[in-house]
């Protein structure tokens, strides 16, 4: 596998992400700077580490998602590439068009960064082989901005099409959107592009991989990742 | 240059005694500044000197007395006196730490206040070379029900979490307590933790004349001129008028800086390093020149402003966050440059070391200051301020209190009340887990940090007993450091180390200065006989409002360590049928306790006294036994007294227990929460515990068996029962419902 790390400026996940893909797959992800153009040649896992990647005083990921790199990751992304956006990097995602929808603030107005259960939707593509349809993983969130957010001609596309990554869930597997984190419609916590190659989540698997700081629910999607990729 | 010159200096309107007043100068002192200058100073002078000599950076008041803090130790290598203390902890790794107040920024806008408190405290940690590896609080705010309360705890905890959120450090513990004593007056003390190697430690002293000072970070403005005049203040009831001395803080810039900053100390590019923080250019300019006795000149002409015609003197004040100031090595200026330019960050050559120990500020090509640098430092003024001792309070027995309600209704009001209920309102709002290394989580007797991929980790703490301050300074300062040595005990981590916060009222009043003494007195015999050294510390004095001064506050701020975080404790219940146990004596001493507060509405009595003979033996016996896999579970006994401990630990592990174990002659209520120090609950695993009893016979240890968990409830004797879950919703639900959340 041949990850590269994005490294915004505001970037404050990268050595989190960086070291769960270290453990899962053995290798040394590379870190890419932001006002770089280019990606390592040959890479086959972009991933967009959380922060707050220009300050993100306005709005999350705007300014990152006019970054000189995310012409390389466009490109990467259309042409099938794997591209991991988690938490900020989910915002950016969707700021740069790779993902639909919008992350707004959460529907308490405060940050809240606390375990959730997270209802894996499928469990067929390239993130998620490791798990099965329906697990409840147990993950941490982090954020003040992670209120996932569309028009419903698009939540139905996304809906339609199988597009829900994951959920927020209550402990018994039940969806409900006012047990939420952050009020995200329909309790949705991340979302797949078209073609299922790009995944934008608010929750944070990297800092549930290890189990001395907690649970090891995170470790599936890293292990789905490298098994998709040593498939491929 | 030529003395004759400075009659020339244009800044100068005559210096009037209110203007002296107005910069929070007695005329004492302003005649002492004259005579050591022997001239009238200019108004960037007058500025300048202000800034040196208020309390907050000179600690005049405190000085005398810090100095007799133990600051020694095997493990010390940075005592206080640099931006934070170091600590070896083995390996060529050293923990970095310090705790530093934001009190009256924080009362004045409380999101700004907080967050750049946050800001300056993490900035004290990487200034020494060290990454933030986690951060910590403690905060008091006045009664729940002043109009005032709810908006400034929620600006300030927004403000924290705002900051270390942003900044990428995890916010994994502290303390949140109310009493109406603040509410003119809130304390808002931040703590930050770093990690560096022993052998790239970086401190003020500059070194080598002729060499370029150099100016990095954030661009000046206006914000937070006098801001460390006005924290050396008393409040009157224009305190909302002091909104502008409050600085605004910038996170994504604080954190460009730390990384740039550590990126060109690896690169080998810095000789000394001073961030700006209090009184900003002034104060760190004036520090790396008198502590490696060289002088300074500066040309603020260089100096990256904000905002346009900014004179000498505003430039000299500026509190404007996020910048530090630097020499550089010979031959790496550009090299630096390089680095901060690749982070976007201003970096500008401002200056340059003199072999003259003057310090000279020059504007427009004008000499706008020129004064001694040792002078600024070393000669601010000291007082031996008159002080008379707190009274002591008269000994409450047990039989002195009567017991209005049942244990099982006190219980339920203890752990519901403002000081005891659960503060995850609080601590979800800050990023606790980033970095990974979050083994303890906010909520038990200390965080547990893992130290790199481990198995080392650094236990964290804050923690201080303003009542029992107040009711006898020595006592309460004593109990600080204990109940932060003791917390860092339960989890298993060795205490190394102490920070201290101390927070007071106004020091020219002799009753409020017997406080500063005692406490500190206190603070130093409980660091000695713990081995527990003060490594750095922070004295905010005049936290008053129209005359009314806070509870005396000294928040100490304790770290320990763990050699194998596999060993480390934490206090929930485990498993059903294991016995409870009660390590230390248990004597129903209930002066000045949090159920005389909370259940009698008293607040009288003496505070328990700290045997710190006890203290020592009973901790070291408790560590012992979680090292060596005895106990599952581990929790101290402190507010609220041992069925709240015990309840803790049940809520925490979603278990029951059943206790009991009242002693013939001791009222049932000051048995379960009297708050006698030196004491902590365990469990221990089915009936392994005749080598555990064995150990503590031979150790002098007193400990008693008070019953076993199991179950959904609560026994205790012949008390109504009372349900876990019940009990945790009580629990969890003051703050949540106090604060208008759903």
């Amino acid at each position: 596998m041949k990850a590269a790390v994005l490294l915004f400026p505001g970037s404050n996940r990268e050595g989190d992400v960086a070291r769960a893909l270290r453990l899962v797959s053995g290798q040394e992800p590379k870190v890419v700077w932001h006002a770089d153009t280019e990606l390592p040649q040959g890479t086959d896992l972009v991933v967009l580490p959380g922060g707050f990647s220009y300050g993100d005083y306005l709005r999350c990921g705007a300014i990152a998602a006019r970054a000189n790199i995310m012409d390389a990751v466009r490109a990467h992304a259309a042409r099938g590439g794997m591209v991991l956006g988690i938490c900020n990097g989910f915002q950016i995602l969707c700021e740069a068009g790779l993902l639909p929808g919008v992350l707004v603030r959460n529907a308490k107005l405060r940050f809240v960064c606390r375990e959730v259960f997270l209802r894996v939707e499928r469990a067929d593509t390239a993130f998620t082989k490791s798990y099965r349809k329906g697990d409840l993983l147990r993950i941490p969130v982090a954020h003040g901005e992670g209120n996932y957010t569309a028009d419903p001609a698009t939540i139905q596309v996304l809906e339609g099409e199988g597009r829900v990554a994951f959920r927020y869930a209550r402990a018994d597997g039940h969806i409900d959107e006012t047990d939420g984190p952050n009020g995200a419609i329909n309790g949705i916590a991340g979302i797949y592009s078209e073609k299922l190659n790009v995944l934008g989540m608010m929750p944070h698997p990297e800092n549930h991989v290890d189990p001395v700081v907690g649970t090891v629910d995170g470790r599936g999607l890293f292990e789905s990742i490298v098994g998709a990729l040593k498939a491929a | 240059m030529d003395r004759t010159d400075l009659n020339v200096i244009p800044n100068t309107p005559s210096i009037t005694p209110e203007l002296v007043a107005e910069h929070g100068l007695k005329p004492d002192e302003y005649q002492r500044f004259v005579e050591l200058i022997g001239r009238e100073p200019t108004i960037t002078e007058l500025g300048i000197v202000s800034a040196m000599w208020n309390e907050h950076c000179s600690y005049k008041s405190s000085k005398v007395w810090l100095r007799t803090l133990p600051t020694k130790g095997e493990r010390v290598i940075q005592g206080p006196g640099e931006n934070a203390g170091v600590v070896d902890i083995g390996d060529g790794q050293a923990v970095v730490f310090k705790m530093e107040s934001h009190n009256h920024p924080s009362f004045i806008e409380p999101y700004q206040g907080a967050g750049t408190g946050v800001g300056g405290i993490l900035r004290d940690v990487f200034t020494m070379g060290a990454r933030p590896v986690a951060a910590l609080n403690a905060l008091r705010f006045g009664d729940p029900h002043h109009p005032r309360t709810r908006r400034l705890l929620a600006g300030v905890v927004a403000g924290i979490g705002g900051y270390g959120n942003s900044f990428g450090v995890p916010t994994v513990g502290g303390s949140v307590g109310f009493h109406e004593r603040y509410n003119g007056n809130i304390l808002v003390n931040a703590m930050a933790v770093g990690l560096a190697k022993t052998d790239e430690i970086f401190y003020a002293a500059a070194a080598g004349v002729g060499r370029s000072i150099v100016y990095l970070g954030s661009k000046t403005g206006r914000d937070g001129i006098h801001g460390a005049t006005m924290a050396s203040a008393e409040f009157g009831a224009d305190a909302e008028e002091k909104r502008p001395t409050v600085q605004v803080g910038d996170p994504f810039a604080e954190k460009l800086l730390l990384e740039a900053c550590l990126e060109i100390m690896q690169a080998g590019c810095v000789v000394a390093i001073q961030d700006m923080g209090a009184a900003g250019l002034t104060c760190s300019a004036v520090e790396m020149g008198a502590k490696g006795d060289l002088g300074v000149e500066l040309d603020l002409n260089a100096v990256p402003c904000r905002e346009t015609g900014m004179s000498a003197y505003e430039m000299m004040l500026s509190e404007s966050q996020e910048r530090m100031l630097m020499v550089i090595a010979d031959g790496k200026e550009e090299q630096a440059e390089a680095i901060f330019r690749k982070w976007g960050l201003d970096f500008a050559v401002i200056g340059k070391t003199t072999d003259t120990l003057r310090f000279v500020v020059k504007h427009n090509g004008e000499v706008m200051a020129d004064l001694p640098i040792k002078e600024l430092g070393d000669e601010a003024p000291e007082y031996y301020r008159p002080f008379t001792e707190t009274a002591p309070r008269p000994v409450l027995g047990p039989s002195d209190v009567t017991h209005a309600v049942s244990v099982a209704d006190a219980l339920e009001q203890l752990i519901a009340s403002p000081d005891l209920c659960s503060k995850r309102w609080v601590w979800e709002q800050y990023d606790h887990l980033i970095l990974g290394n979050t083994v303890q989580r906010p909520g038990g007797d200390a965080a547990v940090v893992r130290v790199g991929e481990g198995p080392k980790a650094l236990a964290m703490t804050s923690d201080v007993t303003p009542r029992y301050c107040e009711a006898d300074p020595f006592e309460g300062g004593k109990q600080a450091v204990a109940e932060a040595w003791r917390n860092l005990t339960a989890v298993g981590a060795t205490p190394i180390a102490v920070t201290d916060n101390l927070n007071f009222g106004n020091p020219e009043k002799p009753e409020i200065m017997g406080q500063v003494v005692g406490c500190v007195k206190g603070i130093g015999a409980a660091c000695e006989a713990l081995d527990f050294p003060v490594v750095s510390g922070n004295v905010s004095l005049y936290n008053e409002t129209n005359g009314q001064g806070i509870l005396p506050t000294p928040t100490i701020g304790g770290v320990g360590l763990i050699d194998d975080l596999e060993q480390s404790m934490s206090l929930a219940f485990k498993a059903a049928g294991e016995a409870i146990f009660v390590v230390g004596k248990t004597e129903g001493w209930l002066g000045s306790s949090a159920y005389l507060s909370t259940v009698c509405d008293r607040e009288d009595g003496a505070p328990p006294p700290v045997d710190l003979v006890a203290e020592k033996r009973n901790g070291d016996f408790v560590r012992a036994l979680i090292k060596d896999g005895f106990v599952t579970a581990a929790h101290d006994i402190s507010d609220g007294g041992l069925l709240v401990a015990i309840a803790e630990m049940a809520m925490a592990g979603r278990i029951g227990a059943s206790v009991d174990g009242v002693p013939a002659g001791l009222p049932a209520h000051a048995f379960w929460f009297g708050e006698d120090q030196a004491r902590y609950v365990v469990t221990i695993p089915g009936g392994q515990y005749a080598e555990m009893i064995r150990r503590a016979e031979a150790a002098g240890v007193p400990v008693t068996k008070l019953g076993k968990t199991g179950g959904d409830k609560l026994t205790f004797g012949a008390e109504r029962p009372v349900s876990v879950d019940a009990l945790r919703d009580r629990h969890e639900s003051w703050l949540p419902i106090y604060m208008g959340a759903n």
